[in-house]
């Protein structure tokens, strides 16, 4: 049985869109790392947005994934956004403290009060 | 007339005990289940079995009609348990996760367990952000999740034997 890939990469510029479509675990991070950071050095990308709304759930993999990249991305002066987070994938990041370190652009509104 | 035969009462140590069903009862695994319900799972340490152990757990405890986040959290915990248990007690190779699935009242208990490496020092890596390896992008916030977002959380683990970690969460809603 052949998986599909876990994500979707769109590049416009330097602007690298990654429309997340599994689970962010282990396991679906491992597959996407490897394609992602080919293409961050591929196209030098300096912007990264992370589209959440397909992703019900992220555990610590995930955060380790999205806390590699935007490391990888502040080396180069780049930033690093994540959109359409759903209120559970909000909670974890706001524990991890990922919440704060992402531009605050959440696509859900009302979620930035809490 | 009518005579009514009686067979003599029986005494007690005369009676040929027949203990056989008692004994397959004794021996059928419901009969040791301890809890209103439980299951247990037995899966190679793969990780595409994260999404299925944390989907297993979430249907499990659907009975109890858990709320969105409290179903979250229990996925969080066991997504992360399972995690461990194959990227740090199986890191050298393949092995066998087992695990427990428990409710009694409102109560859902979990069990995690490998067979694997073991945790040198438990107290040091259930703290925040502690790791043990950084260079792979882990940030050490597994325990704390499980700590978070379970009421309880014990971990028991002896080098070169194996990690169990016991769970507990009640339903609220
Ligand atoms: N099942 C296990 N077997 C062996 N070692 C473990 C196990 N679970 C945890 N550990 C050890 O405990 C440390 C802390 O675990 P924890 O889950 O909190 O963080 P992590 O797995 O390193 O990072 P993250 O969970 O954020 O990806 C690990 O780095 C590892 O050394
Ligand atoms: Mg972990």
């Amino acid at each position: 049985m052949k998986e599909r890939h876990p994500a979707q990469y769109t590049v416009k510029n330097r602007c690298l869109y990654i429309a997340l479509l599994e689970d962010l675990d282990q396991h679906n991070v491992d597959r996407i790392r490897a394609r992602l950071d080919a293409l961050i050095d591929e196209c030098g990308s300096n912007e990264l947005v992370f589209d959440f709304s397909k992703v019900s759930f992220m555990d610590s993999s995930g955060i380790g994934m999205i806390m590699g990249r935007y490391r990888r991305l502040l080396s180069r002066n780049g930033i690093i956004r994540a959109v359409g987070v759903n209120p559970s994938v909000a909670r974890i990041m706001k524990y991890s403290g990922l919440y704060q370190i992402l531009r605050p652009e959440f696509a859900e509104a009302g979620m930035r009060e809490n | 007339m009518n005579e009514i035969v009686r067979k003599p009462a029986m005494r007690l140590w005369e009676m040929q005990v027949d203990d056989t069903q008692a004994r397959e009862a004794a021996e059928r695994p419901e009969a040791v289940h301890k809890h209103d319900n439980e299951v247990t799972l037995r899966f190679p340490a793969l990780s595409r079995n994260e999404s299925f152990a944390r989907m297993a757990a979430a249907a499990f405890i659907t009975g109890l009609d858990p709320t969105l986040e409290e179903l979250s959290d229990l996925k969080t915990a066991i997504s992360e348990a399972v995690t461990n248990a194959i990227i740090h007690g199986y890191r050298k190779g393949p092995g066998e996760i087992r695990m427990f699935l428990a409710t009694q009242g409102m109560t859902v208990y979990v069990e995690v367990e490998d067979y694997g490496e073991g945790i040198f020092d438990v107290v040091k890596a259930r703290e925040p952000m502690y790791t043990t390896r950084p260079q792979e992008e882990r940030s050490g916030m597994g325990f704390s999740f499980m700590e978070a977002f379970m009421d309880t959380l014990e971990v028991i683990s002896t080098v070169g034997t194996g990690t169990l970690v016991r769970m507990s969460k009640t339903i609220r809603s």
